[in-house]
């Protein structure tokens, strides 16, 4: 694997800072999840998030997106800075994201799952609703037009009417990623997305991120265990240990930290 | 044989996303309307109307509502018998102040008297779940008892309701014939705005709060308006459902009628026919409508008479019994039992 | 002041009697996270055992073969419908008790009739003065009343001592916090519902006995299942001490609320107070005074 220059690069262009948390500090109870964490994300660039179980890694993602609210900290977000979001604002705002135990709606098939993404882009009226034949029915197509071409990007047309709760738990990861992408957000929070998948499986997802981040420009924060993986594809990585950062940077420069060596990367004998 | 699907392509999402997308599905479909509207009066009697169909037709449309509560958003109810009375005496006080009102205007007024209060008992929805929310809808549920009871306005000072008979367009529905269509056409028209609703956007939000509110909540649904958008049709449904049962089905009705017996009844049918389903909200209905009469023919056709005490003793342990069964054997019910009786006959006569 | 210690120590008592129900709820929910919503039925179906046999035999025999019978009912419920539906949501496992305890009220009336039946337990019954020292007149309470209190300290010690204690009411703890992990560590969970199930139908027993005694033994018992549920959302569904004094709380609240409040509404508020009480208490303490609280993780 090529580490000086990520290799997928191409006309990428990584733009300015997205979004900032500034001070972040945790805690539930006496437990201090997060403490005085910093860090920024640009536009448009592959960031990781890394660290020991229990770093608090997704409680920095839940921060971001609205449903923690830190005691002690701003978040700025499109310019906008403020002392905690609300999880629909964070929707409405463009910011998605998939969940280390999947929260997918088990009941419900994969295609109404993704189409659980475009809710907040569905606008007709209640009537129109209930009448279905004329408004409802064309806004209705157009999003499954949509969701259609998000669910031939990850190759699960096969599945597409299948219930989600007897799905395999690789193909459920890829439903939730793309019921992320259905809400065509700036900023992409995956949290895990690789966890419990074998080599192949995490080919195809590290295939889609990158393509992703590719063509549409999304913004993406990656939590994620797999070193090879974050090396590979991340454009600049945090690094997080006991609710504190302890690294932050390129990631060459983090791989050889003294400090992340210590506490997680370890050393091969 | 008869049920494959082979040869039936579908081109576009509309025909995809069809409420009966099978060609031989929308064939029975209409067979069924058919004969409801138009087989069923040359035959049947006012027994079977007043007895059978009126009340089976009413009663789906309460077990609809509490489905839409239920099964699709999963928001636990027991103060359907409620909800119920307020459509039915909203219903009577609307006729007695206005007495030239149109019956499709009554009853859509009386159900949405019924949704606005159905969405002051759903409020609490946003913080409390699960069975601590069946305590907010039993508080509903007996305290609206004791409004009807205790309040002589509500029955304009006499024990019981009495409406009047319904006029529409100068036309006298009076006959049990009449009344049956009259039923007929308002239930068939509300399924149909109910399967709209749960196979668009609103469905799909209230499935979503059913699975996994958090979730829900993190894409951006907004629970309380989606909550509360699911008790105010529910309600309407339900409250629509007590206005035709007193004015369609019994003619004049005691406060006691809607009470948690009532709201029981309706949950059973949403159980035993299956949570989630429209359609097992008919097939629910049809079984509890069918027991007490099976009860009430067949032991004295067999020759073993029964008194009525014991009727009811055995209605009771035949319910719970079933109940039981259905959770253990398929939890959703007559519905999901249906589906996979049709899956199996796709491929009848062929094993696999 | 001395009416309203009358009407506070009347309301006090009844509440004991909803604190008897709702002790079955908790002991269930506590080991099984079931809400068992065929308690009430199960008083109703032991009390009508009891009062039944004890037309043909003494008391204390009648008791000991009601027990027998609630045990017997505690190992059908779980081999017939608690095993089958182990790994099933909760509101699932609640529709199932319903199914349960309409059966259980057919079942019940079908073998032992359906009428009204007195109960007699040979204690002490009728009104009496106490306090007449600090009141003139004295306080006015029922003898009975009185007994039922006595009883359900007893069995609220009973069970204290049995939980805390014992092997088995240790054991019963770890599989109300985590089924799973009980499993792993070797707690037959089987034999703990069956034990749970059992002990909640003898308590359901002793209240079905208290209730009888005081009301007779009608069909209206399995209705005060519903009123148990305001009980536990104030006490919390996992606690014993929550359900005896939510059960007091709502007794004297029903009462007082009957007598002063009763009038402006034109009476009869009791059907429907103690459920609103409860949901204004749901919109500020969810967890009830003594709950624990569940903190959702994603």
């Amino acid at each position: 694997m090529n580490l000086i220059s990520p290799a997928h690069t191409t006309g990428r262009v990584i733009g300015d800072v997205l979004l900032k948390v500034d001070n972040i500090s945790l805690s539930f109870g006496g437990v201090k999840a997060l403490t005085d964490v910093s860090f920024d994300i640009r536009e448009g660039e592959i960031r990781a998030i890394i660290g020991p179980n229990g770093a608090g890694k997704s409680s920095m993602l839940n921060c971001i997106n609205g449903f923690y609210h830190p005691q002690q900290g701003t978040i700025t977000y499109k310019g906008e800075a403020r002392k905690q979001m609300r999880p629909h604002d964070a929707a409405a705002q463009g910011i998605a994201r998939t969940f280390q135990n999947i929260a997918l709606f088990k009941g419900m098939s994969t295609l109404d799952n993704i189409m659980t993404g475009r809710l907040l882009k569905m606008k007709t009226g209640f009537f129109a609703q209930a009448l279905h034949w004329g408004p409802a029915q064309k806004e209705e197509i157009e999003h499954r037009e949509f969701v259609e071409r998000i669910i031939d990007f990850l190759e699960i047309q096969a599945i597409r009417k299948v219930q989600v709760g007897r799905l395999p738990y690789g193909l459920q990861k890829r439903v939730e990623l793309g019921r992320a992408l259905a809400a065509e957000p700036d900023l992409l929070l995956l949290d895990e997305p690789m966890a419990g998948m074998n080599v192949e499986e995490k080919e195809d997802m590290c295939r889609f991120i990158l393509d992703v981040n590719d063509e549409f420009g999304t913004t993406i924060v990656l939590i994620e265990h797999d070193m090879g993986v974050v090396m590979d594809i991340s454009d600049r990585v945090v690094v997080l240990e006991y609710g504190r950062k302890i690294a932050d940077g390129l990631p060459d420069d983090v791989r050889t930290d003294r400090k992340v060596i210590d506490a997680y990367l370890g050393v091969s004998h | 044989m008869l049920y494959r699907e082979a040869g039936q392509f579908k081109t576009t999402y509309a025909a995809d996303q069809a409420i009966f997308p099978i060609l031989q599905d929308r064939l029975g479909t209409i067979a069924i309307l058919v004969v409801a509207f138009v087989g069923v009066p040359l035959v049947a009697t006012e027994y079977v109307y007043t007895g059978l169909l009126i009340p089976f037709l009413v009663l789906s449309l309460a077990a609809i509502g509490l489905n839409l509560l239920v099964g699709y958003c999963g928001q636990l109810s027991l103060g359907t018998g409620a909800f119920m009375a307020v459509g039915a005496y909203a219903a009577y006080k609307l006729i007695t102040f206005f007495p030239f009102l149109n019956i499709f205007v009554l009853f859509a007024l009386a159900g949405g008297i019924a949704a606005l209060v159905g969405v002051l008992f759903g409020v609490p929805s946003l913080r409390i779940k699960g069975f601590y929310l069946a305590v907010a809808t039993l508080a509903a549920q007996f305290f609206i008892d004791w409004l009807f009871i205790r309040i002589k306005w509500f029955t304009n000072d006499q024990v019981n309701a009495v409406a009047p008979e319904t006029v529409i367009f100068g036309h006298r529905f009076g006959t049990a014939a009449e009344r049956y269509l009259l039923a007929l056409v308002i239930v068939v028209v509300m399924a149909l705005i109910a399967k709209n609703l749960v196979r668009g956007r609103i469905g799909r939000a209230w499935m979503a709060v059913r699975d996994m509110d958090i979730a829900a909540e993190i894409i951006g649904i907004p629970l309380l308006r989606t909550k509360l958008l699911a008790f105010a049709v529910s309600s309407f449904y339900c409250g629509v459902a007590g206005a035709m049962w007193g004015f369609l089905h019994l003619g004049a009705w005691e406060p006691l009628t809607f009470d948690i017996n009532r709201s029981f009844q309706v949950l059973f049918m949403v159980i035993i026919g299956g949570l989630g389903s429209i359609l097992g909200c008919f097939l629910g209905a049809a079984f509890i409508s069918i027991v007490p009469i099976l009860l009430n023919q067949v032991p004295a056709a067999i020759g073993v008479p029964i008194d009525t005490a014991l009727g009811q003793h055995l209605e009771f342990m035949i319910f719970g019994a079933l109940i039981i069964f259905f959770l253990i054997a398929e939890p959703h019910g007559l519905a999901r039992l249906w589906q996979v009786g049709k899956e199996k006959l796709r491929l009848w006569p062929f094993p696999h | 002041m001395g009416f309203f210690i009358e009407v506070l120590i009347g309301g006090l008592l009844a509440g004991v009697l909803y604190s008897l129900v709702a002790l079955g709820f908790v002991l269930i929910f506590k080991a099984s996270g079931v809400f068992n919503f065929a308690q009430g039925a199960m008083v109703l179906f032991a009390a009508l055992s009891l009062v039944r046999m004890m037309e043909v035999m003494p008391f204390w025999l009648a008791f000991i073969l009601a027990c027998a019978i609630m045990v017997a009912l505690g190992w059908a419920i779980e081999r017939i419908v608690l095993r089958p539906l182990v790994n099933q949501e909760g509101i699932i496992l609640f529709m199932a008790t319903l199914g349960i305890a309409f059966f259980l009220d057919g079942f019940g009336q079908t073998i032992w009739g359906s009428d009204v039946y007195t109960l007699e337990l040979g204690v002490p019954k009728g009104p009496m003065f106490i306090m007449e020292s600090l009141f003139e007149g004295g306080i006015l309470v029922d003898k009975l009343d009185i007994f039922a209190a006595v009883v359900a300290g007893g069995l609220v010690l009973a069970l204290a001592l049995f939980f805390q204690k014992t092997k088995t009411g240790l054991a019963l703890r770890a599989v109300a916090d985590d089924h799973q992990a009980a499993q792993s560590i070797g707690v037959p969970l089987n034999y703990i519902w069956l034990i749970v199930w059992s002990v909640a139908g003898i308590v359901a027993l002793v209240a079905g006995m208290v209730w009888g005694a005081k009301l007779g033994v009608q069909f209206s018992i399995a209705l005060v299942a519903l009123k148990a549920l305001p009980v536990l959302i104030l006490g919390g569904f996992t606690s014993v001490p929550g359900a005896i004094i939510g059960g007091l709380i709502i007794g004297a609240g029903e009462k007082i609320s009957e007598i002063y409040l009763g009038p402006v509404f034109g009476g009869g508020i009791e059907n429907w107070f103690a459920y609103v009480l409860a949901l204004v208490f749901l919109l500020y303490r969810p967890q009830g005074l003594f709950g624990e609280r569940i903190i959702e993780r994603v």
